[in-house]
């Protein structure tokens, strides 16, 4: 059975304290947010199980700290969409604004359409994939974690990048310092099979280019002053 | 902050509720920015005829006979529309300059003049500002609105947007602009000069500066890509468009939506959501460093 919550009839604080609490109790109930209007927060810091539809587009930093929960946004979404998040899915049906999933330690941002610039910046273990094309500075200081673009990358990707992974099947505008393409081996083609499957992309991982970090940044070395 | 907004009719039937839809957008934007409030409203023309928007703290005094007072002074017919602390006054095209002085000169304070143009700002609430000037009851082709958060200079009715630097021109921005000093030494330079220490006129001027100097709207946005350096989100209006640019960083938020019936600009989402066929509407985020234009 599926609760509705009307944000017109409801304030937004109660409606986050139900979820809240919905999760902490491990209920694995089904919600429904309706009326969204773009507000702000909305549907943050779940800590369990939960499955929330909000029908209509949000503000905002929406399922931010998400922990087990599965949330999805059937419209767009403001910044910091799945800021931090644990784990769990946050699935944005339309276009994600800046900084989707920045610092996220788990889980998966699947976002339907585009995302704005700096798409998983400083991501910490999080997968995102962006069935759609990113913005400029996406994954800047990423640091773990999966970033699968099948549309284009603005300009300077994955600048002073450390371990994170990231697949684009499309054009790069330009690569950030210390950023390079990277060669596509058996266990890469394997993690993006795998995220392109979770995701529900109709895309195949050979079209996919690699990239990663040159490891030339991780300690201040004067010959290298120039890549940044 | 600050809020920005803008919208603009593709057909005429909305126009009776422009102002309507421009205030729940505005308010909805107070949060982002409750110090000021201010529109540009694109209206009614009368052939030959020029908009004077000006402003007094004392209006009862200031406003008592002065339709009589510009009309002697120009030597040609004046009339007068009083809402709260404005009053826009409408001159004969060719005694613009001469009536602009003369305002000046007993110490009213200009908002903007065009042929379609007027402007309305004030410090308080925007619920408040709408309210006083009753924002609701304006119709119009298109407007752009703007609650401010003062970051470079006072909260005052002259350091709230919109800025207008040429008739019919007017600008509204979200951001900080660094080199505004030295910009309006540049501009001072050609003659050109600004009537508060706002950094935001500075870049209003600096693209009327550019269209008088012959570039396009177009052309003189991408000029603000080059020539202003800090964070922005400009939303600019012409007697007959409506512009959108921002700075390749991008930091500052934006988002725009289209039908058939109108192209709606914001800071957020939310300031669309009671716009009337929002939720079939294309909705996207505009690029950084790239120019949005739309004419009639």
């Amino acid at each position: 059975m599926t609760t509705t919550l009307d944000l017109t009839a409801t304030d937004l604080r109660a409606v986050n304290t139900t979820l809240q609490a919905a999760a902490r109790a491990q209920a694995n109930e089904d919600y429904e947010i309706i009326n969204p209007r773009g507000a702000h927060a909305m549907a943050c810091g779940l800590d369990g199980p939960l499955a929330v539809t909000i029908k209509g587009s949000t503000g905002y930093y929406c399922a931010g700290m998400n922990k087990e929960a599965t949330v999805t946004v059937e419209g767009s979404a403001g910044p910091g969409v799945a800021e931090n998040m644990m784990s769990g899915t946050v699935t944005i049906e339309g276009d994600a604004s800046q900084y989707a999933g920045a610092t996220g330690h788990g889980g998966l941002l699947n976002i339907k359409g585009n995302a704005s610039s700096r798409c998983g910046i400083s991501m910490k273990g999080i997968d995102i994939v962006v069935h759609g094309n990113i913005g400029h500075m996406s994954a800047f200081m990423a640091q773990k974690g999966n970033l699968v673009v099948l549309g284009d990358a603005g300009d300077a990707l994955g600048d002073s990048l450390y371990e994170a992974r990231l697949f684009v099947r499309g054009s790069v505008k330009s690569l950030g310092a210390d950023c390079i393409e990277k060669e596509m081996r058996p266990e890469h083609l394997k993690i993006l099979a795998k995220l392109l499957d979770e995701a529900g992309a109709d895309a195949k991982p050979e079209e996919f280019k690699r990239y990663g970090s040159a490891r030339k940044l991780y300690n201040f070395n004067i010959d290298h002053a120039d890549e940044y | 902050m600050c809020g920005i907004v803008g919208l603009f009719l593709k057909k005429d039937d909305l126009r009776p509720q422009l102002g309507d839809m421009l205030t729940d957008m505005l308010i909805t934007m107070t949060d982002r920015g409750p110090d000021s409030a201010g529109i540009a409203i694109y209206g009614p023309e009368t052939e030959g005829m020029v908009k004077i928007t000006v402003q007094s703290d004392s209006p009862e005094e200031a406003f008592g006979n002065l339709d009589v007072a510009v009309s002697a002074a120009i030597d040609g017919p004046v009339t007068i529309k009083v809402v709260d602390t404005h009053a826009v006054l409408t001159v004969p095209e060719a005694s613009e300059a001469a009536a602009i002085a003369w305002l000046e000169e007993v110490g009213l304070r200009i908002m903007g003049a065009g042929s379609s143009m007027e402007i309305y700002k004030e410090v308080g609430l925007p619920k408040d500002v709408t309210a006083r000037f009753g924002l609701r009851d304006m119709g119009g082709s298109h407007g752009i609105g703007h609650t401010r958060m003062a970051t470079e200079s006072a909260v005052t009715t002259m350091g709230a947007h919109p800025f207008s630097t040429a008739d019919d021109q007017c600008l509204v921005h979200n951001g900080s602009l660094s080199n505004h000093n030295q910009m309006r030494r540049t501009l001072a330079r050609k003659g050109v000069f600004t009537r508060s220490e706002n950094d935001t006129e500075v870049g209003a001027a600096y693209i009327s500066s550019r269209i008088a100097d012959g570039a396009t709207l177009g052309e003189a946005l991408e000029g603000t890509i080059k020539d202003l350096d800090g964070f922005f989100t400009f939303v600019t209006g012409t007697k007959d468009g409506f512009g959108v640019v921002r700075d390749p960083i991008a930091c500052k938020p934006a988002v725009m939506a289209e039908t058939e019936d109108y192209v709606a600009f914001a800071s957020e989402y939310r300031a669309f959501a009671d716009l009337p066929g929002i939720e079939a509407a294309r909705v996207w985020e505009p690029e950084p460093a790239t120019v949005y234009f739309w004419e009639r």
